[in-house]
């Protein structure tokens, strides 16, 4: 007995909450792939992410709109073709910003914190206009709604596990994109030593830009899956650039396993502690001992002595 | 030659500091425009420590609203336990205790709030907490190496944290609506105009002695320490200093600072809350810093007066124009001014200036560098 | 030459491994006071490794590093350096926004806490002692410069010098005289005979010509163990050095 609860009712709130944990942990993973790869890439922190990440939020929610209002019939499909229209304006607004501000600020990565601090500013002020300062929530089709019994006790959200299946096919696209084809070959040249990659010909500005677009498009999908955990506001994302970044950090800057078990982890932890404390003081908890974590082992839980 | 001259300048530029903040602004504003100058001036504590910390040495906290927050707060406590005696919560269930903690069902003091009952542990504990938090930050994370930006978010990470606990622990913090309605400081009512007039002179004093301090520390080997480690911190490392101690000592320094214009504020404000102490307060007090110059702690001072004016204005007039334009600010000083309004002033005044006070002679090859220690 | 008391500096066993890449191996080398010490070997052998062990660095994964008695795997970078032992990097790593004068100045071995540090003042022992440094390393008339503008070999020397006004017991130099002209190696090499007086001194070096000209002992490193040890002519005739090294 633990708090009042049996042991099987313990073992079912596990159970359930880690399944709610999910599309928390698909929000958190998505968003730290593409904030990881942008780190990884040009040294730089995004501080505009989370506004990517809104960006594809609104898409979602536009398309819900423009499906009821025109397509009715197709309703029940719109979520598959939102998830790449908020694939794709986001990842073009990144490719925009990257040319027109973030290369020429590289090697200035405090000063590229700063400026895109101001970008989001100016990206939220823009939705505002655009979108309206009311938070907006998303219709889901009916048979996302609903969700399956796996024992009397438990039940599993379908839109979880859609959600999940979505990550876990552009985490697989994303690993296959960077080290199986020859675009990723000349991602991780570039990532490595640039100067030596510009002069075998590879073209840098391209690949900076691409990969800068990429990680902001897979960001917008991490908006697609927050529109079922969150409502849509001008200034829902900017809280999760801190999150993201120490599920980043928590993983090892490098390592795409130890993204995916810090996502899951943090997510994990934080969703079954909601159950037992308040919100805040759940996420007060993970952040903490993150942070704590960070402080005693900087380079992440997941990475090996490497030469400096 | 080259030294008088800058000791005469500096002397010209904060009596010209002096003349505009304690005698021109009183003359010519309203009592209510001038407590929001006053205001204004205690972001400028933060912006000062910033140059040292960031500006100098490199490091760039996004947390620097944590500690302005705790000193604003340590106040607050103090003044709020002045203002709930018995007499005056007499109609709460639980007389003597702050108002907000009767509403949360909270029956007597928690221990951290019973020292704050005293003046000088209060006025102690505005400097010593901050310190004592970015001491523990500072040790932990600089032994290890950590730096740049990994550092900058961390610090970001701690300041939401810490407002998030704040809101959410209500009856302890005052929660969202933070601790207000504060009247007495050891029996003298701070919200009268003359208070608050008063309250204004002592903020400019006390940013006299921060300037003095950090110039003090800017000018002493300690200041080329810093700016070497910014640039080189290994070779610093192998002229046998210990870098992490310095740093350290340079953030809590600025923690201190910060922490002093927390409480003038709530002294001025009449009242403290997590609003200040987020990560967007934090982030905007680095971009008055940036504005002024990072490197220059006059040029701070003004920077941050200029963008609160701005600030007020703009909410006053187009309050949806506001964020937009704070954004293209920060992008704009980045891109196209990183040495902020300081850098003009080097540029297109200084040479003037140095003209007129007498000095034609020596070479502006250093003319850079003499404004930046002129400067402060 | 040889003296019989202990050793300046004795390394023992000394090994560190990066992801079980070995690259420095089991080694064991000494140098005495007043030795001038040369490492040579192809890139990658572990040399600048080795200073960056001694120097701390690089944390030994095992072995042991003594200096004047003192264990120095165990202390920190700036503790070492205040044992004594002094360090230039490959690339000159000077203070470019600094002045000559103020970047000497800071290398100056007074006032190294932060309490010392805000109380130290340019007194006439410490003007003293920087002029002569300079004079020293050749830069006696550029000290109102500042670093970012002189040449690179100047560059070289400030560093250098940034050392010499700590008076180190162990000087230890990854390719000094890298990307200078003819008549600065030229210089260099007289300067390090005349410093290596009152100390020892480790070089790392590519220059063969140079060695040969100031070595005393050449210690010959491959894939982070000693191939070879002894004098120039030793070394040189060694048929494992021809093979990895000199004969390319």
């Amino acid at each position: 007995m633990l708090m009042g609860y049996s042991f099987s009712d313990l073992g079912s709130i596990l159970v359930m909450q880690g399944f709610a944990g999910l599309i928390m942990f698909s929000v958190y993973l998505l968003m730290a792939l593409g904030l990881a790869i942008i780190f990884g890439q040009m040294g730089v922190i995004n501080m505009a992410h989370g506004e990517f990440m809104i960006l594809g939020a609104y898409m979602t929610y536009e398309c819900s709109r423009l499906f009821s209002a025109y397509m009715p019939g197709l309703f029940s499909l719109y979520f598959f073709v939102a998830i790449i229209v908020s694939f794709i304006v986001p990842g073009l607004l990144g490719m925009a910003l990257e040319w027109s501000l973030i290369r020429f600020l590289y090697k200035r990565p405090l000063d590229t914190l700063l400026a895109t601090w101001g970008i989001s500013l100016m990206l939220q002020q823009a939705y505002r206009s655009i979108f309206g300062a009311r938070e907006v929530g998303v219709n889901l089709p009916e048979w996302m709604m609903g969700s399956t019994h796996l024992s009397d006790s438990i039940e599993i959200p379908i839109n979880g596990i859609i959600v999940m299946g979505m990550t876990l096919v552009i985490t697989a696209g994303v690993y296959l994109l960077l080290f199986r084809s020859g675009w990723g070959k000349q991602v991780r040249a570039v990532m490595q030593n640039r100067a030596m990659a510009g002069a075998v010909g590879i073209n840098t500005e391209r690949v900076d830009r691409m990969t800068f677009g990429l990680g902001c498009g897979i960001a917008g999908v991490a908006g697609a899956a927050f529109t079922m955990i969150g409502s849509t506001s001008p200034t829902a994302g900017q809280l999760y650039i801190v999150d993201t970044f120490l599920v980043v950090a928590f993983g090892g800057a490098q390592s795409l396993t130890g993204t995916i078990a810090s996502a899951f982890s943090i997510s994990q932890t934080r969703s079954i502690l909601e159950f037992f404390l308040s919100g805040s003081m759940a996420q007060v908890i993970v952040l903490l001992s993150v942070v704590i974590i960070l402080m005693l082992r900087p380079q992440g839980l997941f990475v090996l002595k490497v030469r400096r | 030659m080259k030294s008088l001259l800058r000791d005469r300048k500096t002397a010209l530029f904060v009596l010209v500091l002096v003349a505009i903040l304690a005698v021109i602004l009183p003359l010519v504003l309203e009592p209510f425009r001038l407590n929001l100058v006053g205001k204004y001036l205690t972001y400028a504590f933060v912006a000062l420590g910033l140059v040292l910390c960031w500006g100098d040495a490199g490091i760039l906290s996004l947390g620097q609203g944590i500690f302005f927050g705790l000193g604003g707060y340590c106040m607050a406590m103090f003044l709020k336990l002045q203002a709930s005696t018995p007499e005056a919560t007499k109609i709460q269930s639980t007389p003597g205790i702050p108002d907000f903690m009767d509403w949360n069902q909270i029956t007597t003091l928690p221990w951290f709030w019973q020292p704050f009952h005293s003046l000088a542990f209060s006025i102690v504990a505005v400097a010593a907490v901050p310190m004592l938090l970015a001491l523990i930050i500072g040790l932990s994370m600089f032994k290890r190496r950590v730096g740049g930006t990994y550092f900058a978010i961390i610090t970001q990470a701690i300041a939401s944290i810490l407002t998030i606990l704040i809101i959410g622990q209500q009856g302890y913090t005052g929660g969202v609506n933070g601790i207000t309605d504060l009247r007495t400081l050891n029996g003298w009512d701070i919200r009268t105009d003359h208070a608050k007039l008063i309250l204004y002179f002592v903020t400019i004093a006390l940013l006299l002695v921060c300037l003095g301090g950090a110039h003090f520390i800017r000018c002493s080997k300690l200041g080329r320490i810093l700016v070497a480690m910014r640039e080189r911190e290994d070779r610093v490392r192998f002229s046998g200093y210990d870098v992490a101690s310095f740093k350290t000592f340079v953030f809590c320094f600025a923690a201190a600072m910060a922490g002093i214009g927390g409480a003038m504020f709530t002294l001025q404000v009449g009242f403290m809350s997590p609003s200040f102490v987020g990560i967007v307060p934090s982030i905007e007090m680095v971009i008055y810093c940036a504005v002024g110059g990072r490197t220059s702690l006059l040029g701070v001072i003004y920077g941050t007066l200029l963008v609160n004016w701005a600030r007020t204005s703009f909410s006053e007039t187009m309050p949806q124009v506001w964020m937009f334009a704070m954004g293209a600010l920060f992008v704009f000083i980045v891109v196209v001014l990183p040495g902020g309004l300081a850098s003009l002033y080097r540029t297109y005044l200084d040479p003037y200036i140095s003209r007129l006070l007498g000095s034609s002679s020596k070479a502006p090859v250093h003319a850079g560098r003499e404004a930046d220690h002129a400067n402060g | 030459m040889q003296t019989g008391n202990e050793p300046l500096l004795s390394v023992t066993d000394l090994t560190v491994s990066f992801d079980g890449f070995r690259a420095v191996n089991d080694l064991s080398f000494s140098v005495r006071e007043g030795e001038l010490r040369v490492i040579i070997g192809p890139n990658g052998a572990g040399k600048t490794t080795v200073l960056d062990l001694i120097c701390g660095r690089t944390r030994a994964t095992s072995g042991s590093i003594r200096f004047k008695g003192t264990e120095l795997t165990r202390l920190k970078e700036h503790e070492i350096v205040r044992a004594g032992v002094g360090r230039k990097f490959q690339n000159p790593s000077i203070y470019e926004d600094l002045t000559v004068f103020e970047n000497l100045e800071i290398s100056y071995p007074k006032g190294r806490g932060i309490m010392g540090s805000l109380i130290f003042r340019r007194d006439t022992a410490v003007v003293e002692r920087v002029n002569e440094v300079a004079r020293t390393i050749f830069l006696d008339d550029q000290l109102d410069r500042r670093a970012e503008d002189l040449s690179h070999g100047q560059k070289q020397w400030l560093e250098l010098g940034m050392l010499l006004i700590q008076d180190p017991a162990l000087l230890m130099l990854d390719e000094p005289v890298a990307g200078m002209t003819v008549s600065e190696r030229v210089k260099t090499a007289a300067l390090l005979k005349d410093i290596i007086r009152t100390r020892s001194v480790i070089v790392i070096e590519h220059d063969m010509g140079f060695v040969e000209e100031i070595a005393h002992q050449v210690t010959v490193l491959h894939q982070g163990r000693i191939l070879s040890e002894g004098s120039m002519e030793h070394v040189k005739n060694d048929p494992r050095v021809i093979e990895v090294y000199l004969g390319h």
